[in-house]
């Protein structure tokens, strides 16, 4: 349990300081970086999570492909690598008021809604999380429950795909 | 072979990949990929035809060595009677599953698919070879190779299907590349539109087949599989009505892709396309996939319809209207391929009628015989408008007297026209004489006599569009001459074709090879092919049929003679009004756009337009001239002293209040979107102290 | 371990995403913050996915996920499209709409 509680705070402060990092960082390369470490860092939380399948899927698109069309995007726009041009705008003030407000409404409905609400991730019970978590489960799950959503986004993706060749080709 | 017939519609799909990507850079453009492709499959289509037919017999051989002939006359039908049921290949895998319903997919391999294989592979093997002529130079010719091989894929996809959903999905994939093929030169805008017009009514009828489908799926206890859904139909399975319903969606499906009358009109239209794409889809192939629906779930028609009780079925009505009205409309194109086009309309409602009359056979066979001469005909116009007349197909400007300058495409064009003609002992005679016989004896008398007067019509516009091609004087400006080898060879194939397909099913002869290898691997209550010879019936459509050959002849070469029937268009008024009638092709397409579109859209732009006049504008000028008085009083009295003050005043603060508002409307999302999450964050909070 | 730890991280993270899209300029940056936003909502998910012994949760995380690779398709290309045209990716450039 310990063990646990210590990975979980180690990579929730990574996490944090990594996110700070995106939305701060002067260098746009540095800040596709900083996301790296968040995504790997949820990654890893799912895995203490027991969602095992859903954080490999997490490392293969986000980390994998979401990460490298950012580099992608920053390239084709010439993003300024050094700070020549400040990366932020002229609203940062009432923005870091706005988000801080949300962070402090979000907390305190937090822990008046859950309070101390145990999630059991260890023990006998722990080893039927890995049940939840399995590829085979989710497949299951997805293919029988979930499969008119499932088509769905089969064809939300189709309409991106046409929708973004439609938007960035030169004519 | 018949467990491997995957294979067969693999090839193409091969070849389509193959064509796509590097195509563009073999010496001859991708085309010979097509050819061999195709004539891989071909030579597979034979090999599964021999196998299936050894098949046939052995099974045959061990009922007790049955005669041959006896087998031929409606053997399984009397099943009970010491015959044996010849049953299909089924060869499946799992597609998908969903529900508890596994569907599979894979082949069903029986007479009737190995008779389709042969068919399709050898004209589309035969249109490949001609089109490496026929194409030559064309801007697009690789793709049209693809779009050659996709469709030869989906084709025959659609011939081995072992279950409906496994049909409707080669259905539609030929319906994509009849669109595609018709709009091959889309520059033009009257062939895109053309390509539109195909595919859209085509897909009208798609609707009901799908419809079909699904009912059938139902009323076979969950199965799309075609063997299944045909002893349940047979058997009666949840009642007559279902079967009625499902019976009644699919022929719409059928009306839809064969050309049958309401739906036939994009067929003439659908001649945009090059002239071998309308030899093979839209006259030996996709065209006929209504009637292989038709034979492939027979049962359902059966049950549905009562066809073993005799009288009328929508079948055959909608069957013998297309015969007639098809073979009229014939008569007044100048369009060669637009004569070829109303007669294969003609023709798919002779195959319809057959299946509507019971004449299983009849139907199968007439499309097989079909194939061969309709194809012949086409090849042959193309030939004709290739190195005759400079890429025109108008008979009256660019043809006439061309069977001097081309003798082999004059010689097999007039075995084509002979051979669809029905005469004696070409194949057109066979395929038609089992129909019309088959009508008479199930009780159909009514539909026999429709079919003689096709028979007359169809001899006399052949005799037109022969004699306004080939005979006569050359009208065109050009140098015609006989085309080139790739296209007389496939030309002469046909042409044999056309001369013995007949002979695989003549009755009179008691060769009835056809029936004996191809009939349906489901036992029929009734017997649907074992009719016999009717020579009276025969010799008497002959007759029709050289007289009516006689007729035309004598009226279209000797008019300079028969001076009181020429212009007899112009001078008669009923006949006047015939002519102009078909000309307009019955109206059909004023009805669709104009009164059915316009129709719709009419009434309700005037109705609209009635109640914006008279109700509103009423109540308008009757509020406007209540409110004119009562202004003229307001304007002296309140208006110019206090509201005036006001309004004034009003003004003033708004502006100001603008003013201080616009920097709110910056037009800078990100200042929104700070907006939009602090509005959250107050809702929120709002919601967990009052909620 | 308490089901809160996991979900203040996510709320944290959040609320950090919500500033990178207020206050970053440059429109691959606002993405970013974006993918920072849909992340935190995952952890969400597969937090009560644990806590309720469901996959349900799983599942939608990864539809989550699935579509957060489509908008980030989407998105590049309408940044790619305001680089095109204004010759810049930032975002407070795009101002037609003022009022």
């Amino acid at each position: 349990m310990i063990i646990q509680n210590i990975f979980f705070w180690v990579l929730a402060l990574a996490m944090v300081g990594a996110a700070i990092g995106v939305v701060r960082s002067q260098n746009v390369v540095h800040a596709a970086l900083y996301l790296v470490v968040v995504m790997a860092g949820a990654a890893a939380q799912f895995i203490l999570l027991g969602a095992e399948f859903v954080a490999w899927v997490q490392v293969i698109i986000y980390i994998g492909a979401v990460i490298i069309l950012f580099l992608f995007g920053i390239m084709l726009t010439r993003a300024p690598m050094r700070g020549e041009t400040s990366l932020d705008n002229d609203q940062r003030f009432p923005a870091a008021i706005v988000s801080l407000f949300l962070a402090g409404v979000l907390g305190t409905l937090l822990v008046q809604a859950f309070g101390k609400k145990e999630v059991v991730i260890s023990g006998a019970k722990g080893e039927q999380l890995l049940h939840v978590g399995k590829a085979a489960t989710l497949a299951d799950s997805i293919f029988t429950t979930y499969v008119v959503p499932f088509e769905i986004v089969s064809l939300l993706l189709l309409a991106a795909l046409v929708g973004a060749v439609v938007m960035a080709r030169r004519d | 072979m018949l467990e491997y017939a995957w294979i067969i519609p693999a090839i193409p799909v091969l070849s389509f990949v193959v064509i796509l990507f590097f195509g563009k850079k073999m010496p001859k453009g991708g085309s010979e990929i097509g050819i061999f492709a195709v004539g891989t499959s071909f030579m597979l289509a034979c090999i599964t035809a021999v196998q299936w037919f050894q098949r046939v017999e052995n099974a045959s051989g061990k009922s007790g060595g049955a005669a041959l002939s006896a087998f031929g006359k409606g053997l399984f039908a009397r099943a009970g009677e010491g015959g044996v049921i010849v049953q299909p290949v089924v060869s499946t895998v799992r597609w998908f599953q969903m529900g508890g319903v596994t569907v599979s997919i894979g082949t069903r391999i029986d007479g009737l698919a190995v008779m389709m294989l042969f068919v399709v592979t050898l004209i589309s093997l035969l249109v490949h070879i001609y089109s490496t002529a026929y194409l030559h130079d064309d801007v697009r010719f690789t793709y049209y190779y693809a779009a050659l091989s996709l469709f030869t894929a989906s084709m025959l996809t659609l011939v081995v299907a072992s279950n409906t959903l496994q049909l409707l999905v080669g259905w539609e994939l030929v319906g994509l590349c009849s669109f595609m093929l018709i709009g091959h030169w889309w520059e033009e805008q009257a062939n895109t539109n053309a390509a539109l017009k195909a595919f859209l009514t085509t897909r009208t009828g798609d609707v009901g087949l799908m419809i079909g489908v699904i009912i059938t799926f139902f009323a076979a206890n969950q199965s799309f599989d075609i063997g299944k859904v045909n002893a349940s139909a047979l058997a009666g399975l949840n009642g007559h009505t279902i079967w009625l319903v499902g019976a009644s969606c699919l022929l719409i499906g059928i009306i839809g892709k064969s050309g049958q009358f309401p739906l036939h009109t994009w067929l003439p239209d659908a001649m945009a396309g090059p002239t071998p794409v309308s030899a093979l889809i839209h006259a030996a192939t996709m065209v006929v996939a209504g009637v292989y629906l038709g034979a492939r779930v027979y049962g359902v028609f059966w049950q549905g319809f009562s066809i073993h009780s005799g009288g009328l079925n929508a079948m055959a009505i909608v069957g013998g209207i297309t015969i007639l009205i098809g073979a009229a409309l014939a008569f007044v194109q100048d369009d060669i391929k637009k004569v070829l086009a109303y007669s294969t309309i003609s023709q798919l409602g002779y195959m319809v009628m057959a299946l509507g009359v019971g004449s299983w056979v009849g139907a199968v066979f007439h499309l097989f015989t079909h194939a061969f001469f309709k194809a012949l005909l086409f090849l042959g116009a193309g030939s004709v408008a290739h190195s005759g007349s400079h890429h025109s197909f108008d008979m009256k400007k660019d043809m006439g007297g061309l069977r001097k300058y081309m003798p082999v495409t004059f010689i097999t064009f007039m075995i084509g026209s002979i051979a669809l003609a029905g005469i004696f002992p070409l194949a057109g005679f066979w395929s038609k004489d089992e129909i019309l016989a088959t009508a008479g004896q199930n009780g159909f008398e009514l539909f026999t006599v429709v079919g003689l007067i096709g028979a007359l019509m169809t001899a006399a516009y052949m005799t037109r569009c022969v004699y306004l091609t080939f005979f006569g004087e050359y009208r065109g400006h050009h140098h015609p001459k006989e085309s080139p080898k790739a296209i007389t060879i496939p030309l002469i194939v046909l042409a044999g074709f056309s001369v013995i397909a007949g002979f695989a099913n003549a009755s009179l002869f008691d060769i009835e090879k056809f029936k004996q290898y191809i009939e349906p691997t489901v036992a029929f209550p009734k017997n649907i092919f074992g009719v016999d010879f009717d020579i009276g019936l025969a010799a008497l459509s002959v007759g029709i049929a050289l007289t009516a050959i006689g007729i035309a002849a004598a009226f279209w070469i000797e008019r300079k003679e028969l001076k009181g029937l020429k212009g007899l268009t112009e001078r008669s008024s009923v006949l006047k009004a015939g002519h102009t009638f078909l000309v307009n092709k019955y109206y059909l397409d004023y009805l669709y756009t104009d009164v059915i579109v316009g129709g719709i859209k009419g009434p309700i732009a005037r109705a609209s337009y009635w109640v914006n006049m008279n109700i509103i504008d009423g109540v308008i000028n009757g509020v406007g001239k209540g409110a004119t008085v009562i202004g003229r009083v307001v304007y002296r009295d309140i208006d110019q002293l206090v509201v005036d003050g006001a309004v004034n005043g009003i003004a003033r603060e708004t502006d100001q209040a603008g003013g201080l508002l616009r920097p709110l409307q910056s037009g800078r999302v990100q200042r929104y979107a700070l907006m939009l999450f602090a509005a959250v964050g107050l809702i929120a909070l709002a919601l967990a102290i009052f909620g | 371990m308490i089901l809160n730890q996991f979900l203040i991280l996510a709320a944290i993270l959040f609320c950090i995403g919500v500033y990178g899209v207020l206050a970053r300029r440059n429109g691959v940056l606002v993405l970013m913050s974006v993918e920072l936003m849909l992340n935190a909502v995952n952890i969400n998910l597969i937090a009560f996915s644990a806590y309720l012994r469901s996959s349900a949760g799983d599942v939608f995380a990864l539809f989550v996920i699935t579509i957060a690779a489509a908008e980030v398709g989407v998105g590049l290309a309408i940044v790619l499209l305001i680089y095109r045209n204004l010759h810049s990716p930032d975002l407070d450039r795009v101002e037609q709409l003022k009022g």
